[in-house]
């Protein structure tokens, strides 16, 4: 009776700790996301046109109507939206259970966006830009990690 | 403490977004104190200049440039300095030459950019970009991305590239040049005296600007 107890906490402790890893790691991808939005959303707000470096494909997506929506940056609805992936990942990590389900439905959202963006790039615009294809790999990769979670978790239980 | 951990971990994140943001913002606007307005004045004879700095400024540099030109792309940084620490008046014309593809377009593009007061902007951005767009084989999309990084209005961008006004435009600044002698690019006049084309460079030009300068103030 004692050892199933034992047994009972000691898959309970291992759970948690993937499920820290898990949104651990979430929350670092979330902040390297954040970054790089709040970068572009800065670039846009301050009307630089340097970031470009010269590459035409980068001008061509930056410089399409496609940067905003309703007037707002796009990159600046990515900042938020990275940022609620961080908060709700936190939490979680946290123990929190409702942040998770919102962490899932924030990742699940931003992942549909990023397919709509890279839809636009490859038909509509026949460019890519970097920035744009380095905040997809990121959400691939937090959607990596939602779709993962389950079996992770399932694995140890 | 435990429960309070992960709000303060959100809030100090946020902040430093926020705050980090702001930092670069104001780091990117001090970095260019004074963002360039584009003039466009109207001149007595109803002509239409794009003119930076003082209309009574002591020195008058007024260029003839091609987009396409590359002596002309490695001039326009020292004019920029030069405009500042002399707060000279520069004048702009446009002078396409017909040897290069895309300077006619790149010039349209540029005078419809000043109908939306970045004439400047887009005069920086072009030369700047040069190299790029002078080989491409649709110069005419990157002016749109250029229009569309400098959030011009797009539509009107686009629209007024292929307006007679914009043509007309740069076929005045073009007759003009014809007019006073300008074969080739860039020449460029300081106080309507033509430099001499083997001391336009980014060595000598300012040399001369600092004669000029002086030649104007001869007491300071």
């Amino acid at each position: 009776m004692k050892s199933r107890e034992d047994q009972s906490r000691r898959s309970a402790m291992g759970r948690s700790r993937i499920q820290t890893i898990f949104y651990s790691a979430a929350a670092l991808i979330s902040l390297v996301g954040l970054a790089e939005a709040t970068y572009l959303t800065v670039v846009f707000l301050s009307g630089e046109t340097a970031v470009c470096g010269g590459s035409p494909d980068c001008f061509q997506v930056l410089g399409s109507s496609y940067t905003k929506i309703g007037g707002i940056p796009v990159s600046g609805l990515g900042a938020l939206a990275y940022f609620s992936a961080f908060a709700f990942a936190t939490f979680a990590g946290f123990g929190y259970g409702h942040a998770r389900r919102f962490f899932a439905w924030t990742v699940i959202a931003m992942f549909g966006m990023t397919l709509w963006l890279l839809f636009v790039q490859a038909f509509r615009l026949h460019a890519f830009c970097r920035y744009c294809l380095f905040s997809a790999a990121l959400v691939f990769l937090l959607t990596g990690l939602l779709v993962a979670r389950p079996v992770a978790e399932t694995e140890k239980s | 403490m435990k429960r309070y951990l992960p709000f303060i971990i959100v809030a100090l994140v946020g902040l430093l977004a926020v705050g980090g943001g702001a930092f670069l913002y104001r780091a990117k606007r001090s970095a260019n104190p004074t963002p360039k307005i584009s003039k466009t004045e109207t001149l007595p004879s109803g002509e239409s200049i794009h003119a930076l700095g003082p209309a009574d400024a002591a020195v008058t540099l007024e260029e003839f440039g091609d987009f396409q030109c590359p002596p002309c792309g490695m001039l326009s940084e020292p004019i920029n300095q030069l405009q500042k620490q002399y707060n000279l008046r520069v004048i702009y014309r446009e002078f396409p030459l017909s040897n290069h593809a895309h300077a006619r377009e790149a010039a349209f593009a540029a005078e419809a950019a000043g109908r939306q007061g970045r004439f400047w902007q887009m005069h920086d951005l072009l030369y700047r970009e040069q190299a790029v767009w002078s080989k491409s084989t649709d110069a005419r999309a990157l002016f749109n991305a250029y229009a569309g990084m400098l959030q011009l209005d797009l539509g009107r961008f686009r629209k007024d590239m292929d307006s007679s006004d914009v043509q007309q435009q740069v076929e005045n600044d073009q007759q003009r040049g014809a007019v006073i002698g300008v074969k080739t690019t860039p020449t460029i006049f300081l106080n309507n005296e033509v430099v001499p084309p083997k001391q336009i460079n980014p060595d000598e030009l300012p040399g001369m600007v600092e004669a000029a300068v002086k030649k104007a103030k001869p007491s300071s």
